[in-house]
């Protein structure tokens, strides 16, 4: 970035109040092994008494980096090198480590990011909501429980006086969440840092905790520093933004205006690749878009897509020939699981699944976790069996291949899984991974096989000298290319796609899906593309089937179902888009 | 949990028939005559040789010796040691005494190692750190008669806090020193162990949070990182267990211990096939019932596992 101040802005409010934080050109490195590394760069941010500011950029802007800082948790081997952080006129940086845990929990609350990772799985949720409420001397014998299930239910546990002495892994991720927010809000903190806290629920869940959290600090009059990657959420959440980019502020001021106007190149880049905002321009403000000015490359892939999924829906409307590459008809998947007390109980994951997918084109498979989409493409990967149905591929039912005839199926069908951090080994290194299925289907020679890697990593957008390179020396955006390479490593003419974006950073995932499109129409490509976020669907899809309960509810193109919602459940997870009910450009 | 603890039982009875058998096959493997050893230097009479053979069912074939043999476990009964001292009494008599020192010896290791694992893992890359860790390496590499030896010279001979040899009775005072040594085997892994534990977990998320939860050092590190670290630890003691009772076996012969693994080495060099069978039964059947204890625990420790529901 060659402009390093921050472009600041006028509050529209100004109080006469002293700030409850303010954090003053502060500055935060690592040691590491190449030396030392600094992480933030001045920082400077005002939060004044009861209100809410968010914190937005990518991975590794800092943003996180900043939350730990307030409350003196940075990681391993981060320490504050300059600056002063303001707490009520306190400077929280000069506090020693008896002083720092009076702050904490106390006047600082803090929701983190993953409830799945941050409660301790060894005790009850009961044990670790008391154990905050005594550490910060709140309530004292017998009131401690009492204290703990009001926090709990003020936190949206009704059943917290049954649920008590349940275990974390006992309870689902919204509700581990609303655990960690009554946590964070047990002693009535006068801040609350919210590092993600939603980021890794289903939008709907997200919506609904949100709402729950904005209401919860509103009535408390608890500030809130949001921190988070989604613009469209932030803007929704906050009135304030603060846009981070490596280490620094690149801009602030009231959320509004810098979605309308942002002004630095970051965060104009930021708003354009942001896929919650970008679906609604398609059809409300494309044109107006496409005047604006905007800086290369990213930019430029944003409005890739914007083309992308125009000039599909004009194919589409030649294409209409019956060409089905996947055909399903009423697949069911029956799991036994473990009931209550023990008892062996069938559950049916996929139950009476039928849809077609023509070829070259992109279906979409909506749903949240657990509404069994995953499952149905396990299926028609053949990783695991179907109880009833057919699942036919290019005309053939691929339900009793064997042996030879499984593996020219696979040649046909590809997968990119979720998370591009665990779908490559990290002992080979970026040539063999691609080359491995060509290995496993005794594809050409190593020459042939080298040349083909390479020509790959092109089509993909990726150096060639990538590949003596291992997974752990990629960003997330460039593994996912890796895994994409991968999957079409030996020409196949279906990819199934299982959120493979949905790990990936706005940006980054802007970069893929572009590259998925461009893929598409260059190959002939035919998609199933299972997401949770009907954001990407608009953008990459042309057919969407809404997925509640392992059943189908909804199924018709795009532009139906984001025009015209027909069931309840698709009107829900489209209202939970962030940033959908934000009015663009006013 | 009854139904779980049920299955396990279940599933210890093959390990039983197979362990037992394997070993008797490999006694009736060995060779030479235990009956014509019985009568050093002199050929016995025909007719008594007969009759012992009779009388330990050595004529018969060895599938047939085998089930005698097992239904006299089956009935509690081990048979006779060729002194003619029922196999029950002895083992009456030196369990106990190995009993003492392995729970020593585990009380030791668990408390040291650890101890000092976790209070490595909690100062990684420190000097204590990087001491404890040179120390485990050495005590790794060690066989453990060398480092019986050593303890017994400079302990018992130069330094004369403990006697070299355990006395009659084996007062518990005698097995502290043995006990150390039999630690020490395990000492390493152990420490090694808890120390990687405690340094994964004190950086995973939910240690974090508890302490933005506003909770003191004093009891995030018991509370939640060391708690969290031991399910891994606990696992291993008992599969350790093993490694126990082949130590004590080699530990008991140095230190002159009347224990199990004493009486077992005396009986391997004599050649004694009922009794160093059922020596090593009752062994394996100790170490069943230690694990599936574990597993308990682990139940206990990690309710993610706790069996059934």
């Amino acid at each position: 970035m060659s402009e390093p101040h921050p472009t600041e802005r006028r509050a529209g409010t100004r109080t006469m109040d002293q700030p409850l934080l303010e954090i003053r050109n502060l500055e935060v490195g690592f040691q590491t092994q190449n030396g030392f590394v600094p992480a933030l760069n001045g920082i400077d941010l005002t939060l004044m008494p009861g209100q809410t500011v968010a914190i937005v950029g990518e991975s590794g802007s800092g943003k996180s980096t900043t939350a730990h800082a307030i409350i003196n948790l940075l990681p391993g081997s981060g320490r504050i090198t300059k600056g002063e952080i303001l707490f009520e006129g306190r400077n929280l940086a000069s506090l020693g480590d008896r002083e720092m845990e009076d702050v904490r929990g106390k006047l600082v609350g803090f929701v983190p990011q993953d409830p799945m990772s941050n409660l301790n799985p060894v005790w009850s949720i009961g044990f670790q909501v008391e154990e905050a409420i005594r550490a910060n001397g709140i309530a004292s014998g017998k009131d401690v429980k009492k204290y703990a299930i009001q926090v709990l239910k003020e936190a949206g546990l009704a059943d917290a006086d049954t649920r008590m002495h349940q275990f974390p892994h006992q309870f689902s991720g919204g509700m581990r969440q609303r655990v960690l927010i009554g946590m964070g809000l047990a002693a009535r903190p006068k801040l609350l840092i919210a590092d993600e806290p939603t980021s890794a629920l289903d939008v709907t869940v997200q919506r609904v905790i949100l709402d729950h959290l904005a209401t919860l600090t509103r009535d408390l009059g608890t500030a809130v520093l949001f921190i988070t990657h989604d613009l469209g959420l932030a803007a929704e959440r906050a009135e304030q933004l603060v846009v981070m980019y490596k280490g620094r502020i690149v801009e602030s001021g009231p959320s509004r205006e810098i979605l309308e106007n942002p002004l630095h190149p970051y965060t104009q880049r930021l708003v354009a690749a942001a896929p919650s905002l970008a679906s609604r321009r398609i059809v409300s403000s494309g044109q107006k878009l496409s005047e604006a000015d905007y800086h290369p490359p990213t930019s430029a892939r944003g409005m890739d897509l914007i083309k992308a999924a125009e000039s599909r829906a004009a194919k589409n409307e030649i294409e209409r020939a019956d060409d089905s590459a996947i055909v399903v008809e009423s697949l069911s998947k029956v799991y036994k699981i473990r009931g209550e007390k023990g008892e062996g109980r069938h559950f049916k994951a996929v139950d009476d699944v039928s849809f077609t997918v023509q070829r070259g084109t992109t279906m979409a498979l909506v749903g949240e976790s657990g509404s069994g989409k995953s499952t149905v493409a396990k299926l028609l990967l053949r990783l695991e069996d179907a109880t009833q149905g057919k699942i036919m591929i290019d005309g053939a039912d691929i339900a009793h291949l064997g042996g030879r005839e499984l593996l020219s199926l696979r040649r046909k069908m590809q997968p990119v899984f979720q998370d591009p951090y665990g779908s490559l080994d990290p002992l080979r290194n970026i040539g063999n991974t691609i080359a491995e299925p060509l290995v496993v289907h005794r594809v050409g020679d190593r020459a042939s096989r080298r040349k083909r890697v390479s020509e790959l990593l092109d089509q993909v957008a990726l150096p060639a000298n990538l590949s003596t390179r291992y997974p752990n020396e990629l960003s997330g955006g460039q593994r996912q290319r890796v895994a994409v390479a991968r999957a079409l490593a030996l020409k196949p003419e279906i990819v199934i796609l299982d959120e493979a974006v949905s790990a990936l950073d706005v940006l980054v995932q802007a970069q893929i899906l572009s590259l998925l499109a461009e893929l598409q129409s260059e190959l002939g490509l035919t998609y199933l593309f299972i997401t949770h976020d009907l954001a990407v669907v608009r953008v990459i899809a042309d057919q969407v089937c809404v997925m509640k309960r392992g059943r189908i509810v909804e199924s018709s193109t795009v532009d139906e179902v984001f025009d015209n919602p027909k069931e309840e459940y698709t009107q829900g997870l489209l209202a939970a888009i962030p940033g959908a009910n934000f009015e663009f450009g006013r | 949990m009854t139904g779980y603890i049920l299955r396990r039982v279940l599933q210890a009875i093959p390990v039983f028939l197979g362990t037992t058998f394997l070993i008797y096959f490999m006694v009736f493997a060995m060779p030479g005559d235990p009956i014509l050893a019985l009568f050093p230097g002199r050929s016995p009479d025909p007719a008594v040789v007969a009759q012992l053979r009779a009388q330990y069912h050595l004529d018969q074939p060895f599938i047939v010796q085998y089930f005698i043999y097992l239904g006299g476990i089956l009935q509690g009964n081990f048979g006779l040691t060729f002194s003619g001292e029922a196999i029950n009494d002895v083992l009456a008599r030196t369990f106990p005494v190995t009993a003492r020192l392995a729970g020593l010896a585990l009380t030791f290791l668990a408390i040291s190692g650890i101890l000092v694992g976790l209070v490595s893992g909690l100062r990684k890359g420190k000097l204590f750190d990087a001491t404890s860790l040179a120390v485990s390496l050495l005590l790794i590499s060690l066989p453990i008669f060398v480092i019986a030896f050593v303890a017994q010279f400079v302990f018992g001979i130069q330094l004369g806090w403990a006697r070299t040899t355990v006395g009659s009775g084996a007062p518990t005072a005698d097995l502290i020193l043995p006990a150390v040594v039999l630690a020490s085997a395990s000492f390493a892994q152990i420490m090694r162990l808890t120390r990687a534990s405690v340094i994964e977990t004190a950086g995973l998320d939910f240690v974090r949070t508890a302490y933005s939860k506003g909770l003191s050092r004093g009891r995030v590190i018991p509370v939640h990182i060391l708690r969290n670290s031991l399910i891994p630890v606990v696992t291993y003691l008992g599969t350790d267990f093993g490694t126990l009772l082949v130590g004590a076996t080699i530990t008991e012969g140095i230190f002159n211990v009347p224990g199990v693994g004493n009486t077992l080495f005396q009986a391997i060099k004599r050649g004694e096939g009922p009794t160093v069978v059922s020596f090593v039964t009752v062994m394996v059947l100790l170490y069943l019932v230690v694990n599936l204890l574990v597993d308990l625990l682990y139940g206990l420790l990690d309710p993610r596992i706790r069996y059934v529901k």
